[in-house]
């Protein structure tokens, strides 16, 4: 741990020098960490293989171990030996590696590149820089998908997140995360709590039980999954009406497979992922990482990779340079989770909140579900 | 026989004692043997011993309260948790000078997260006491620096706290660091606080010190030339304030002597820092937080296990947790329970089937045999994504039950996603674990013994009954504790057919290791499921005997 501002300020140097000083001192290969995927490819199309083409010397691996990332990276840390370069965790994992010293406090507009117009990084990413260490990437949502053609006749398609609560009306089974995060919010949404108040009736035990209360009218029709790919396949198979998950996920199975799904997107829950560099790197790699994030994050890198999965860029400036799916040709803009039409009623999932009470709210949430 | 005859010891061809020629051979052979199995001793040591070891240290070991609030904790000592009041001032103090070298290692937010496991809300409070720590300094600074601009000076402190003596003091500062970064702190400091000083500013002393360990050893700059943090600045104030060294700071001679007397003279802030934590987080004044505090301050801590068992440590004592809370007791009882009933379904599956194969032809007792092996062969993974198919509602079996007019098409059966799922998959997953140890029994069992039965009159069952069976027990005895003992620390089956009520505790441990981070809690889980899996062998031992095992 015993680097810290020289090394930032002779990167700074460095980085001012442009390519000048670019290969000398940075290392030649660089381990990247990722999820695997429709999501890794749109990295590697949209931010590697760009790179790799202006530095010809450097060989990127790739790593798809992004879901356990934060307990690896202890695990590195604490055997003293830190493998991966640059790590693309969620910004809640982020923090967490911030507050464990295991990530790399990161000066935004030192580190990454101001927008086309002059604008810094700082105001350019604006309130997506959670914490100290995060570099955003993507701004994506878990919303609800549904089966099309599973909608009793004579009734609406959903389109209210408490039609999720409405058995009455739209009976069949659901899929829900199988954690309490997004879930309560949910609830209590839809049990008349106000959009404001959510996370202060959440922080009582009296709103956590309410919540759960609200949980408990729809336990029976519920489907509790752990991984991203679970909902497409529950509503790809007819195992559920509707089911919450990534939108990515979703486009994929309704663009690219044809699959029956609508989309839901009321009162999506707003996430964002991006990149972290994990402390106590050598010089030379964390030269390379730096340079290597600098450049991912841009503003037309980030719009590129909208290209290829329908996730937000983080940076206000690349909004208007999301143009269509690169295999599709489909105008990719009405896709993002950012995009007003499908942005009417959303949420900003509240990364304090959740750092504080994630275990908490979590250890009732799975008594609640072994009962 | 003895070593002994009538003239004297026995003795070898080359005329040494025959017992110590014997025992020298013998230790050369124990020598050779333990050269051969080294390899796997070394690795066993390596895979197996050290991990459970550090597991077990993990599970109670709580060493960061203490190496965090090195001052914060002896100074807890005299507050009375019992009595409702939040501790005195001098533990506020000292609580302001460790948090301050917490936030610049940047420490403090792993306490704050080991602690938010215990007590809701720490891990926000922590992060934001530290992030705004300086604050509290900076009153103090601005005020000192208002009444003599020399305090501005780096140069000018260096000169005031520099002088000889004072080794002992900086000896006892870079442990504290080194106890709480866990990095070594060695280096020449190029700077000695002087004994003088120590005795009259001893707070301002301490504080200059950490700063100077911290600024020549991590950030590698000259102290002399660096400005000392707002915590020395802090240290000074807390030192003039104190009416009992007005006298001395009158007396004496050092460098900076005039403007510390000016210092001593002129007002200072009154700033309490009890007064100032409540500020930075209003949760400083309330009584629960360092009761959490307090509880959790010993290096060792009983906390992760009470926790595994639904209780919690609690300034009042053990308590057990609020009911909408209690957790691992009833899923270890699961985990018991449905291992139990794989285990015996394995058994009923497994017996006929490994009869089969120990009495049929060869040449069809081989093919049989690839059948059973076969899935044995095929990932984990694949097989238990296998029977999401077949499981689901849409599934394979539904839809064939539903075609055979079984079932109806709006009832159709929840085999997934429940305990049905998680004991139907491992059953067929750790089959292949009771087949094959009941199969090499029973091949050795001679098929003559059940025509002799037969032939002194028993009936099909009673041969079976009283002649066959009793022969393979052997068998299921072992094929029973390789499936139970598998079973119980089963993960990715409940995991993905489990749904809700049939996961097992390992998924819990698992969350634990790679979610919350929570690894004192996982260590502790994983040292229960172990003690359980030895009682269970230990009962077995008792009851079946484990002579009475075989594996072929």
């Amino acid at each position: 741990m015993n680097f810290k501002k020289p090394i930032l300020a002779t990167m700074a140097l460095g980085l001012s020098a442009g390519s000048l000083a670019a290969d000398g001192h940075m290392a030649s290969d660089m381990t990247l960490v990722s999820w695997g995927g429709a999501y890794q490819q749109s990295q590697i199309n949209a931010y590697s293989d760009p790179y790799v083409a202006m530095n010809p010397g450097v060989t990127v691996t790739w790593d798809e171990s992004s879901a356990e990332a934060v307990a690896k990276l202890r695990a590195m840390n604490e055997a003293g030996s830190i493998t991966w370069d640059v790590v693309d965790v969620v910004a809640a994992d982020a923090l967490r590696l911030c507050d464990e010293g295991l990530a790399l406090e990161i000066d935004a507009d030192e580190v990454l590149a101001p927008a086309p117009d002059g604008t810094s990084a700082s105001d350019d990413f604006g309130d997506l820089l959670v914490g100290d260490c995060f570099i955003p990437q993507i701004v994506y949502s878990t919303t609800f998908g549904y089966r099309t053609d599973m909608v009793p006749a004579g009734v609406d398609a959903p389109n209210d997140i408490c039609d999720v609560f409405d058995l009455a009306t739209y009976p069949g089974m659901r899929a829900l995360e199988k954690r309490p995060i997004n879930n309560v919010e949910w609830a209590l949404l839809c049990d008349g709590v106000a959009k404001d108040d959510v996370y202060d009736v959440l922080a009582t035990e009296e709103g956590q039980e309410q919540a759960l209360a609200k949980l408990d009218t729809i336990k029976d029709s519920v489907i509790w999954w752990s991984a991203g790919a679970d909902t497409p396949q529950l509503l790809a198979d007819g195992e559920i009406f509707m089911g919450s998950t990534y939108n990515g996920r979703l486009f994929a199975a309704i663009e690219e497979q044809g699959q029956p799904i609508g989309m839901m997107w009321d009162a999506q829950v707003f996430d964002l992922d991006g990149w972290i560099i994990p402390e106590g790197l050598s010089d030379e790699r964390l030269a390379r990482a730096l340079d290597f994030v600098r450049f991912a994050t841009d503003t037309q890198r980030l719009a590129d990779q909208a290209k290829y999965i329908s996730y937000g860029p983080a940076r206000l400036s690349s909004a208007p340079l999301v143009g269509n799916h690169a295999t599709l040709g489909i105008d990719m803009a009405q896709h993002m989770p950012t995009d007003p039409n499908n942005a009417a009623n959303t949420f900003l999932y509240n990364y304090e909140f959740w750092a504080d009470y994630r275990d908490d709210i979590d250890g009732k949430f799975q008594a609640w579900l072994a009962q | 026989m003895s070593d002994t005859t009538g003239s004297g010891p026995m003795l070898a061809a080359d005329g040494r004692p025959l017992k110590e020629s014997l025992g020298r051979a013998l230790r050369r052979q124990k020598l050779r043997a333990l050269a051969l199995i080294a390899p796997l001793l070394l690795f066993v040591l390596l895979t197996f011993v050290i991990p459970i070891v550090s597991m077990l240290i993990r599970s109670v070991e709580n060493e960061i309260v203490e190496t965090t609030l090195p001052g914060t904790v002896p100074a807890m000592a005299a507050w009375d948790s019992s009595t409702g009041e939040i501790p005195p001032e001098d533990v506020f103090q000292n609580l302001f000078f460790d948090m301050f070298n917490a936030s610049e290692a940047k420490e403090h937010t792993k306490l704050g997260t080991r602690l938010n496991y215990e007590n809701t809300g720490l891990a926000s409070m922590f992060r934001t006491s530290g992030r705004s720590i300086d604050d509290i300094g900076e009153v103090f600074q601005d005020a000192i620096e208002d009444i003599d601009e020399r305090w501005e000076e780096g140069a000018f402190w260096f000169e005031v706290m520099n002088g000889a003596g004072g080794d002992a003091l900086v000896a006892e500062r870079r442990a504290r660091w080194e106890d709480l970064t866990d990095d070594s702190m060695a280096g020449d400091l190029g700077f000695t606080p002087s004994q003088a000083i120590i005795d009259l500013l001893p707070n301002t002393a301490a504080a200059y010190t950490d700063f100077a360990i911290w600024t020549v050893i991590d950030d590698e700059d000259v102290v002399a030339e660096e400005d000392p943090w707002e915590a020395v600045y802090a240290a000074l104030a807390v030192d003039l304030r104190d009416p009992s060294r007005t006298a001395a700071i009158a007396g004496y001679q050092g460098a900076g002597a005039d403007a510390l007397q000016a210092l001593s003279a002129a007002e200072l802030p009154g700033l309490t820092f009890t007064e100032a934590f409540a500020e930075l987080d209003e949760d400083w004044g309330k009584v629960d937080v360092w009761q959490t505090i307090e509880v959790y301050s010993p290096t060792y801590t009983p906390g992760y296990f009470l926790n595994s068992v639904d209780r919690e440590l609690t300034i009042d004592g053990v308590q057990a947790r609020p009911e909408n809370e209690q957790l691992y007791v009833k899923l270890f009882g699961r985990t018991l329970w449905m291992s139990l009933i794989i285990t015996t379904s394995c058994i009923i599956l497994g017996y006929p089937i490994a009869w089969l194969l120990a009495n049929l032809p060869v040449r069809t007792a081989n093919v049989l045999m690839i059948l059973v092996l076969l899935p044995f062969w095929t990932s984990l993974l694949v097989r238990t994504s296998a029977w999401k198919v077949l499981l689901q509602q849409q599934g394979v079996i539904n839809e064939l039950l539903v075609w055979l007019g079984f079932v109806d098409d709006a009832n159709r059966l929840i085999l997934m996603n429940n305990s049905t799922g998680t004991i139907i998959a491992m059953t067929h997953i750790l089959l292949p674990f009771m087949i094959l140890p009941l199969y090499s029994v029973m091949k050795t069992i001679p098929p003559t013994y059940l025509r002799a039965a037969k032939s002194l009159g028993a009936t099909n069952w009673t041969a079976f009954w009283r002649v066959y069976f009793p022969q393979s027990v052997p068998g299921i005895g072992a094929g029973s504790i390789l499936v139970f003992i598998l079973a119980i620390g089963y993960y990715i089956t409940p995991e993905i057919v489990g749904g809700t009520d049939g996961v097992f505790i390992s998924n819990r441990i698992a969350y634990h290791i790679s979610r919350s981070l929570n690894w004192g809690l996982a260590a502790a889980l994983g040292t229960i499921l172990l003690v359980l899996v030895m009682a269970l062998y230990w009962l077995y031992d008792r009851i079946v005997g484990i002579d009475n095992v075989k594996l072929g």
